[in-house]
């Protein structure tokens, strides 16, 4: 009815094979930067996947290709059978349902100028039943009802995310993809916003991408997992094999550098959060 | 600072309330010409006394006011008008539309609007029609770049990405995030520009190539006052301070509008 597309995505076998797969996937921007130089893997199906990596590595670059916000240079990207990284905008019309993204900024990623029902109810269109929609998803990611009224700025860090998060589950999507949605918090509201996110994944049965430069996360929230460096994987397979026999010298580096999630909990708060009474260094 | 915005917005407040309360109250008649009134001093009949022909000052001064904003106000309208749209299209649209408008705009900067409107002048007939297209056309560029800038940086907000990832269209984007997000720095704008219209609006009438006679203008007040400067200085200081003080305030409003809106403070509000 709406468009070819969704008549197509309907004709390719669907519930069989990785829900999105990623072949030798390149992205060189302008000025001959090499964000992404040959990417390929699998996410399957209902799956938990972690994409590992310190900044610069191409992670953000990836979640854009992953979402067709942005076109690589080569290589393909298939979701559900069809090929999405050669399309227009125009003929995203099922990606843009089945697959959403939580981004990293509470602050930047919520128009300050919108009121959270339409920032809420934005990947729905003009849709009747918007308001009870609405409702439905500010109680499933336990925000107060009258939420829906008020602009961003009002709510904390954790809370915006909340929003980002119902924004997300708005139009019922098959994929979820979390860019780093828990790095800008601190680490109490982190595990909140963690534990809410895993489970309305399970709820919903949702396929996560779970994107983080932190490894303590990563391993408590995923079942698989990709490490990237420097647009490059250099290594994916099941979380506690990569963890515990990690086979790449850059992962065992990772892995040693970084403070476990119960070392972050047990110590004191980071600086951005609650007190900075005790002193650093 | 507070102080900018109170003090300009008075200023402003203070012509807009006289060029309204002149549309049906002035003391005198301001085109009356009595000669046996000539160049009086200020009187209780006349509060700011009377020009060469005899002619109210006060009630000149208060309907040129109208004048003053109705050039103000459609010249900035128009440049907002074309501006914004062609700012926002310039950021959002393919790579060579955007050159081409800001090129064009660069072009336009860089031709003197002062002589833009005489030549419009010289074309189409001295009146305060040709004054307000030319300072619009010649204020167009400051708006495109205002917008071109603030919809640069909205369009960097990760909320325009959930935006596209949520399947919205370019316009909707447009229009539901990059016009009610840059609106602020457009109304700074304007208020820097109205101060500008104003002054040049004046220019233009002291030029002759403005307001024609007998339509009260505080530059044609100045001009008229040139030859009488020996004689009388009132004449010259009344229209010159009146425009001064339009000017300042907005250019004081424009300041403090652009800190009320900084985004620094956003998250205060």
């Amino acid at each position: 009815m709406t468009s070819t597309a969704d008549s197509a995505t309907g004709d390719v076998d669907a519930g069989e094979g990785p829900i999105v797969a990623v072949r030798d996937l390149e992205r060189t921007y302008r000025g001959g930067v090499h964000a992404l130089r040959g990417v390929s893997l699998d996410v399957p199906r209902r799956g938990k996947f972690g994409i590992v990596g310190e900044s610069g590595s191409g992670k953000s670059t990836l979640v854009r290709l992953l979402a067709a916000l942005d076109r690589p240079t080569t290589g393909t990207i298939t979701f559900d059978g069809t090929r999405v990284d050669d399309r227009r905008d125009r003929d995203l019309g099922f990606l843009r349902r089945r697959l959403q993204i939580v981004f990293q900024d509470p602050m930047g990623s919520l128009d300050p100028r919108m009121r959270v029902r339409d920032i809420i109810s934005e990947p729905l269109g003009r849709t009747r039943g918007r308001d009870e929609r609405v409702a439905e998803l500010l109680e499933a990611v336990d925000l107060p009802a009258d939420a829906g009224d008020k602009h961003p700025h009002r709510f904390s860090g954790g809370q915006r995310q909340r929003i980002s998060i119902a924004r997300a589950l708005a139009p019922r999507p098959d994929v979820l993809i979390a860019d780093e949605a828990v790095s800008a918090l601190d680490v109490l509201v982190r595990q909140q916003i963690l534990d809410l996110l895993t489970r309305l994944v399970d709820e919903y049965a949702l396929t996560l991408v779970f994107v983080s430069h932190d490894l303590g996360v990563v391993r408590k929230v995923c079942d698989e997992v990709a490490v990237m460096r420097r647009g490059e994987i250099v290594e994916q397979g099941p979380v506690d094999e990569v963890y515990d026999t990690p086979r790449h010298e850059y992962t065992r580096e990772l892995i040693a550098a970084a403070p476990t999630l119960h070392g972050a909990l047990s110590a004191s708060p980071t600086p951005a959060s609650t007190e900075p009474a005790q002193p650093e260094s | 600072m507070r102080g900018n915005l109170v003090v300009g917005g008075t200023l402003v407040g203070l012509v807009v309330v006289t060029a309204l309360v002149s549309f049906v109250w002035t003391p005198l008649d301001p085109q009356a010409v009595d000669a046996s009134v000539r160049l009086l001093g200020p009187t209780s009949d006349h509060l700011l006394g009377t020009d060469k022909f005899g002619r109210d000052v006060f009630s000149q001064l208060m309907v040129g006011a109208q004048t003053t904003l109705y050039v103000g106000i459609v010249a900035v309208g128009l440049a907002a008008a074309v501006g914004v749209p062609l700012g926002v299209l310039a950021a959002m649209g393919p790579r060579w539309l955007g050159e081409l408008v800001m090129r064009t705009s660069d072009l336009v900067l860089a031709f003197p609007a002062l002589l833009l409107a005489i030549m419009l002048a010289a074309v189409y007939g001295a009146s305060t029609l040709t004054a307000m297209i030319a300072i619009g056309v010649a204020t167009v560029p400051a708006f495109a770049r205002v917008a071109r800038a603030g919809t640069m940086q909205v369009l960097s907000r990760e909320y325009t990405l959930a935006a596209r990832a949520g399947g919205r269209s370019r316009w909707w984007i447009a229009w539901r995030h990059v016009l009610p997000n840059i609106s602020g720095m457009v109304v700074v704008q304007s208020s820097v520009s109205f101060a500008m219209a104003v002054l040049a609006e004046a220019a233009l009438s002291f030029l002759g190539f403005g307001t024609a006679p007998p339509t009260p203008s505080w530059g044609r007040m100045l001009q008229e006052s040139q030859e009488l400067l020996a004689v009388d200085v009132r004449l010259a200081l009344v229209p010159g301070l009146a425009i001064a003080a339009v000017v300042l305030g907005f250019n004081l409003l424009g300041d403090g509008l652009r800190d009320r809106f900084d985004p620094r403070l956003e998250a205060r509000r």
